[in-house]
């Protein structure tokens, strides 16, 4: 005999048993997840950062912002570039001043809220610099943890952000391991680096690239073998942040140094 | 069996029928999962245009040559050959349509980014020529006595 009670539990079980296969069906169709493997695309955007050429003078900062619209006075920005000195006593200080929109113009380590830490000349071991920008992971977990498929990859490995779907939770940004996103301050969305996906796909060049006197910074398409930057990356030794995170950065470094985070 | 007993089979019927037409109208149509595939290619597909028609600013130094030819060569051939125009002249856009006329950034701190000396032998930073700024004319401006163009000749009067 069947109560009332049981029928309502069996009933409802019964429902949300029928909607989530109806998803299920897709997640695990054998041929798109083939589909997936085997793309046809014929450009993987990659950056190339030498941080022995770069000087630290934050013209690719001042750039980024003015093409990508980011305000220029809000403290967030798409890409910045970071300080590292290490001392002969083995300390490391790290420092990013406004992201270095307007370059380092001091030996003076800024420590945030106003103080500074001054270093003599004599106490240096090592001083460089590494500009930081999206990697474009091939396993991005910002858009694995989008709930609304407002961020996604496209063909070509840009991540890139749907600013009309976005509905501002802030996964990615707490998901990025890189810290490389941020809430743009005008639109209230999830904001981040796109390799200028508007330059890259007309011909030219990043603006951050562009702007880079030194050619520290280089972006080229990892699936032409020609491409001046795909040679570096293939034959020389390049490094790439974080790797233990398994997320497959498309950013290589030439010389990497095992202080930079 | 009773009525009672299907009603909520009904309301709950109804409930998914509801949701589904909902999905329907407010999802757009080209929302799926493109080339990318489930674990990352959700969008819109329509959004990819939106950020290809991004408006470019910076037009690069090859823009300004084909007007500024002199200028162009000029910087070349100098030890400033490397820095795009843009850098101090700001970003061209529609230049010269609209701005007609660009701010130059003639500051010490736009120099600065490069020229305040800093001692990193491991970075290339420590092979540019510097000053300390503090110490080097503090009042002045850098274009009164060096010209940016080629630093190795004098400032313009």
């Amino acid at each position: 005999m069947i109560t009332r009670r049981n029928f309502c539990k069996k009933t409802m079980l019964l429902v949300g048993g029928l909607a989530i296969p109806l998803a299920a069906f897709e997640l695990f169709d054998p041929k798109k997840l083939l589909a997936d493997k085997s793309d046809n695309a014929r450009e993987r955007w990659v950056f190339l950062v030498d941080t022995y050429k770069c000087t630290g003078c934050g013209f690719c900062v001042k750039a980024c912002k003015i093409e990508n619209e980011v305000p220029y006075d809000a403290n967030v920005t798409r890409t910045w570039v970071e300080r590292y000195v290490i001392t002969k006593d083995g300390r490391t200080f790290a420092d990013t001043p406004k992201g270095a929109r307007d370059g380092f113009t001091t030996g003076k380590i800024a420590l945030g809220e106003g103080m500074f830490q001054e270093i003599g000349n004599e106490d240096i071991d090592k001083a460089f610099f590494v500009p930081k920008l999206c990697n474009q992971c091939d396993n991005p977990p910002c858009v694995q943890v989008c709930p609304v498929g407002a961020t996604y990859q496209t063909a070509d490995g840009v991540v890139l952000v749907d600013r009309t779907w976005c509905i501002g939770c802030g996964y990615c940004i707490m998901g990025c391991p890189y810290g490389v996103r941020f809430f743009h301050p005008v639109y209230h969305v999830a904001e981040k680096c796109n390799f200028c996906y508007h330059r890259i796909t007309k011909g030219m060049k990043s603006a951050c690239v562009d702007a880079c006197p030194f050619d520290a910074r280089r972006i080229g398409n990892i699936k032409d073998p020609d491409d001046p930057v795909t040679k570096i990356i293939m034959t020389e030794r390049v490094g790439i942040l974080k790797e233990e995170y398994g997320t497959k950065p498309q950013v290589f470094y030439i010389g990497l140094s095992k202080e930079v985070k | 069996m009773k009525n009672h007993v299907w009603r909520p089979l009904y309301v709950a019927l109804g409930i998914v029928a509801m949701i589904l037409v909902a999905r329907e109208l407010y999802v757009p149509k080209d929302f799926g999962i493109h080339e990318r595939g489930y674990m990352y290619g959700w969008h819109r597909k329509s959004d990819e245009t939106y950020w290809k028609n991004f408006k470019v600013k910076y037009k690069t130094s090859e823009y300004c040559k084909g007007c500024h030819e002199d200028k162009y060569a000029d910087i070349k051939g100098s030890p400033h050959g490397n820095i795009m125009c843009e850098n101090c002249h700001g970003p061209a856009l529609g230049h010269p349509a609209d701005p007609p006329t660009l701010t130059i950034d003639r500051s010490r701190e736009l120099c600065v980014r490069c020229h305040s000396y800093l001692p990193y032998k491991t970075s290339g930073r420590g092979k540019i020529r510097g000053i300390n700024p503090e110490t080097h004319y503090p009042e002045a401006e850098c274009v009164m006595c060096h010209y940016p163009h080629n630093p190795k000749r004098e400032a313009k009067k």
